[in-house]
């Protein structure tokens, strides 16, 4: 079987969550961005830096899926949430915790886990 | 400058179609549209096509010259893609033609082949609509954005399942006496609120359903419809785009489409109006609160208020405002790619008499169209007006 291509900085930017070092992109207006980025989209500021990403985050808004890609079959069902962590929010995969009670304002942790069906690696938000 | 008359229109029938490929569905709306409109095809100057997943669907790129094919055209032929809002982007590309004066004549189009592989692959092409990196790869369906999306409106302005359930009821009656319709079935709030969860709070009564089907037009500009002596009363008089980040993620709010906002302003203000003139209107609702966001931003209704439009009989046939008379996404169905050039046969057909539902709207003068492209990252909205 072949590897997959690393997809740049995305990868990166797992590999520094696995290992507890977790960043994001910031301009110099203070807006967040993940990376891959060059640019700030919303006031064109090329200069961004790295900056550590908070521990927690709060879950903004979140969802159980029950009808997946082929992608996620075996995982069905699960939760996919958005979770603010300061300047910049992440999408990820809520673990260890019943979907039911998985709630807008809950306090999560960012990890890297993989899925069900692929393996793949994939953002996951465990309870703190 | 000429605003485009509407000089013929037609739409497949929506729903499965498993024998049909895309070149086939888009040949009998754009036959079909030729006819109608009473123009030489040897007049048409260009085609500007809309389409979605064709890759993914039925291996095929380059469509724009396979399908002037398919119509007996040879012009310039130019395939659009902005996701579900192909379609409404490929007319805006028309639009711009005419009044810049390049064509006189233009086919503009959309089609989709969509069930002929499957449920689950079908959600995992609408999914590449969404950021692949950050969303896809977090188990983003499509259900489950517009999901996360629902959430948030409701933390945010309130509303419930159940007001979305009497948005489904109402497209759903709407699209009762509509022939192009993929479902022509009444249902309750109740059959609404209790059928399963697709991605939770939406269920599968909140979603559109996966749909084969194509539509075309023939725009042409008014001194060649007064010179041929053409019957194409409706004019297209406003055309606004707007755009967001491609994931939720990275927007400011969840529960707004700013997109659709700006699309909306602009037309708006093309055309000459605002929307206290605006009689009806054919909007995105792939799901039940996508319709929502579509009539905020379209200024019908402050934020957080569009939640209560349907379940207050305010967007219904006898409403004041009535929306998506032609069933919309919902019970019309959404062959993505063909969607937005659906919605512009519908508003003209309402327009000039000639739709089912017209006695819904018998004195309008002026209808819109609103169409959206993933979760609200492309919007156009073009604004369509009997003319004197």
């Amino acid at each position: 079987m072949t590897e997959s291509a690393q997809d740049g900085e995305y990868d990166a930017w797992l590999d520094s969550i696995e290992s507890d070092d977790g960043y994001y992109l910031e301009c110099s207006n203070g807006h967040g961005w993940l990376p891959p980025r060059r640019v700030c989209p919303r006031c064109h500021d090329q200069d961004l830096s790295e900056v550590g990403l908070p521990e927690s985050g709060e879950i903004a808004s979140h969802t159980t899926i029950t009808v997946p890609t082929p992608q996620f079959e075996d995982d069905a069902p699960y939760v996919t949430a958005i979770a603010d962590f300061g300047p910049v929010s992440v999408t990820g995969l809520v673990r260890d915790v019943d979907p039911e009670d998985v709630a807008t304002g809950d306090v999560v942790g960012i990890d890297v886990g993989e899925r069900v069906t692929t393996g793949e690696r994939a953002v996951v938000f465990r309870p703190r | 400058m000429s605003d485009p008359r509407i000089a013929g229109a037609s739409v497949t029938h929506f729903g499965k179609h498993p024998e049909r490929t895309g070149r086939d569905l888009f040949a009998e709306a754009g036959l079909e549209a030729l006819s109608q409109s009473g123009i030489d095809p040897d007049d048409a100057e260009a085609l500007y096509y809309g389409n979605f997943m064709g890759e993914l669907a039925e291996h095929q790129g380059h469509q724009g010259p396979l399908m002037a094919e398919a119509i007996g055209l040879d012009v310039p032929a130019t395939r659009v893609e902005a996701a579900c809002a192909s379609a409404g982007t490929a007319v805006r590309e028309a639009v711009k033609t005419i009044r810049n004066g390049e064509a006189e004549v233009v086919v503009v189009g959309g089609a989709e082949r969509m069930t002929n592989i499957g449920t689950a692959a079908a959600t995992d092409a609408l999914a590449i609509a969404a950021d692949d990196l950050y969303e896809v790869r977090a188990g983003m369906t499509f259900p489950g954005a517009y999901a996360l999306m629902a959430r948030s409106y409701f933390d945010q302005y309130g509303g419930s399942h159940e007001d979305l359930a009497h948005i489904a009821v109402k497209n759903h009656e709407h699209a009762l006496v509509n022939e192009h319709a993929q479902i022509q079935k009444e249902i309750t709030v109740e059959d609404a609120t209790e059928a399963p969860t697709i991605a939770s709070p939406l269920g599968l009564y909140d979603s559109c359903p996966i749909t084969d089907g194509a539509a075309a037009a023939v725009l042409t500009t008014e001194s060649y419809a007064e010179e041929h002596d053409l019957d194409a009363p409706v004019a297209i008089t406003g055309t606004g785009q707007g755009g967001d980040n491609l994931a939720l993620q990275d927007r400011p709010h969840l529960a707004q489409t700013p997109a659709a906002d700006k699309a909306a302003e602009e037309a708006y203000e093309d055309a000459g109006v605002g929307p206290d003139d605006v009689d009806f209107a054919e909007v995105h609702d792939c799901f039940t609160i996508a319709e929502v966001f579509a009539i905020e931003s379209l200024g019908f209704y402050e934020r957080g208020e569009g939640i209560a439009a349907a379940r207050n009989g305010e967007t219904t046939r006898d409403g004041d405002r009535p929306i998506n008379l032609s069933g919309g996404l919902k019970a019309k169905g959404h062959p993505v790619g063909a969607t937005g050039v659906a919605q512009l046969a519908t508003v003209a057909w309402l327009l000039d008499g000639s739709h089912p539902r017209a006695d819904a709207v018998p004195d309008s003068t002026v209808g819109v169209a609103h169409n959206a492209g993933g979760t609200v990252a492309s919007t156009t909205v073009h604004v369509m007006e009997v003319q004197e």
